[in-house]
């Protein structure tokens, strides 16, 4: 790793030292990120000789895909692959079907209870929410919502549906409010100038925001394992079957995780970057 | 702003309210009733049967202790991040790309990640083996090795939550007008007392969130702990997973619920007391 940090510090070669020790901090902390992801991989792919091989080079020796498509034909992983996705879908929908207005409606008027909203948004944040998990098994039983991919969706939504109203809110306070105006004033309704002005300007907020609402539902376990028996998230499959998996199962699930998500942050991330204020000014 | 047809913002908030009051208050009023009635009458036997667990104070003691270690670490890397990431010009975007990517890593993943790692035959052990540390493959996951266990979760913690405490902080540090630092300069401030005078005092909005959203988050560890060490490491969120799923019963379950939800909202209270903020600039 040294030497890694060494080599892209000084392509000058008369680099401060100061300038140095800022490079060979900030490499150390994207290899302290990136390493270990590395690593699962090596241990998803090295299959059943790869997680015995002993000592360990950290080098991709006998690696293939071979392991991970074993993987993924055990029965259940597709299956509860395909149900990540379903509830992480409705959660997409949902939050922002039900966050968008509340963030826009907070982003452009003053109404009575608008601080009492804010303050229930807040609430959810001190509150460990998956909990709530285990009062709506009896409710959703009687509803028939027990053990349904939509029951989960729901529970995930209380998740990111707060987190939605609050980043839409953001999103709609940086479109311009004259643009609007300006519409209303070329004989627009508000309806026709929000779709027609509105919603184009803050699509890339609020694609941003549904994949974050995404990425929250997919990784969620503990409401998922509460509420699901047979129709599990890959989450809740993966912690069911823990403890009986061979290693190399555990490093393959734990690939297939971290996938999909970061391929999904990868994709938006100027636009996180930009709903979260910190892209470079 | 608009005044006239004020039945507009209700129209746009009322269908998140009403979900969030069936699917958040509703649920909430539930969990403090099945934790403190016994069928269906008010009763602390849940409340009782819960501290008389063998493994009640011990997870309260490894959820705090996580937490205490935990949390002030991700603070330091975060701050240490931020202040880096703010002299990077060209490069910037791409450094806190890969920063910001255990944001999509669940607690789950992150366990199985570390698990690769330290695990018997792991990379972890190679490692020590390489620089003559260790003769033979040490185990640090088992029942018997309590202190490294504990390590071994906090750091996989640390690995997986920084980057939303790292993210808060950076767009705290983004609005601290840079007049501030460069007066303080011209007054002979060095880099230190300019950290601790400035930066820090006007970054508290960021430091409250982060501080309150992260040990929440803290108090419910539970995924990370349970592929590490499966059970040899009892935590209260993972209680409550036990009792209700192998124990089913919702009381007891529910009463560690409420436990929990009481310590959050108590840590919270302490946090907004502690760091004052402006509310103007609450998030």
């Amino acid at each position: 790793m040294s030497a890694q940090t060494k080599s892209k510090a000084s392509p000058a070669g008369f680099i401060s030292s100061r300038r140095w020790l800022l490079w060979s901090g900030i490499a150390a902390l994207c290899a302290w990120v990136l390493v270990p992801i590395y690593l699962v991989a090596l241990g998803a792919l090295g299959g059943r000789q790869g997680v015995y091989q002993w000592p360990k080079t950290g080098l991709p020796t006998g690696v293939s895909l071979d392991p991970f498509i074993l993987f993924l034909r055990t029965e259940g992983v597709l299956q509860s692959f395909l149900n990540s996705l379903g509830a992480a879908g409705i959660t997409v929908a949902l939050s922002i079907l039900l966050g968008a207005p509340a963030g826009y409606a907070l982003a452009r008027y003053n109404f009575h209870g608008k601080d009492s909203y804010r303050l229930l948004v807040l609430l959810t944040r001190a509150f460990p929410l998956a909990i709530l998990a285990l009062p709506l098994t009896v409710s959703f039983i009687k509803l028939g919502l027990y053990d349904t991919i939509i029951g989960v969706g729901l529970i995930h939504t209380v998740l990111a549906l707060p987190f939605a109203a609050l980043v839409t809110q953001g999103i709609f306070m940086g479109v311009p409010r004259e643009l609007e105006e300006a519409a209303w004033v070329f004989g627009c309704t508000r309806a026709q100038a929000f779709f027609k002005i509105v919603a184009p300007l803050a699509l890339p907020g609020i694609v941003a925001t549904a994949v974050f609402a995404f990425v929250i539902s997919w990784n969620e376990v503990f409401a998922a394992s509460v509420l699901t028996v047979r129709n599990r998230t890959l989450t809740a499959y993966l912690l069911t079957v823990l403890s009986e998996s061979p290693m190399h199962y555990r490093f393959a699930g734990g690939l297939m995780l971290i996938l999909p998500s970061v391929v999904f942050i990868f994709a938006v991330r100027r636009y996180l970057f930009a709903i979260w204020g910190i892209s470079s000014k | 702003m608009t005044k006239n047809r004020s039945w507009i913002p209700y129209l746009l908030i009322l269908p998140s309210v009403a979900f969030l009051a069936l699917l958040f208050i509703v649920p909430l009023l539930q969990t403090i009733w099945l934790a403190f009635s016994d069928n269906g009458v008010p009763s602390p036997a849940n409340a009782q049967r819960m501290m008389a667990d063998i493994n009640f104070a011990r997870s309260i003691k490894n959820t705090f202790l996580l937490t205490i270690a935990v949390v002030p670490v991700q603070l330091a890397i975060a701050l240490v991040m931020g202040t880096m990431v703010a002299k990077v010009g060209r490069g910037r975007e791409t450094i806190l790309w890969v920063w910001t990517i255990p944001l999509g890593i669940s607690d789950l993943a992150a366990g199985l990640v570390w698990l690769s790692i330290l695990q018997n035959s792991g990379y972890f052990n190679s490692l020590l083996l390489g620089l003559g540390i260790l003769e033979r493959q040490a185990s640090w996951l088992s029942y018997q090795t309590p202190v490294a266990l504990f390590f071994a979760i906090a750091v996989a913690e640390i690995w997986r939550g920084t980057a939303i405490v790292m993210v808060i902080i950076v767009a705290g540090l983004n609005q601290v007008p840079r007049e501030f630092k460069e007066a303080a300069e011209i007054f002979g401030a060095g880099p230190w007392t300019r950290f601790w005078r400035i930066t820090l005092p006007l970054i508290r909005p960021a430091l409250q969130s982060a501080l309150i959203l992260r040990t929440v988050l803290a108090f419910e560890v539970f995924a990370v702990v349970y592929a590490l060490g499966g059970r040899n490491f009892p935590v209260l969120v993972g209680e409550a997973y036990n009792w209700q799923n192998q124990n089913q019963n919702y009381g007891v379950a529910a009463a560690y619920a409420v436990l929990i939800m009481i310590i959050s909202l108590a840590a919270t209270l302490i946090y907004l007391k502690a760091i004052k903020v402006d509310p103007e600039r609450l998030p």
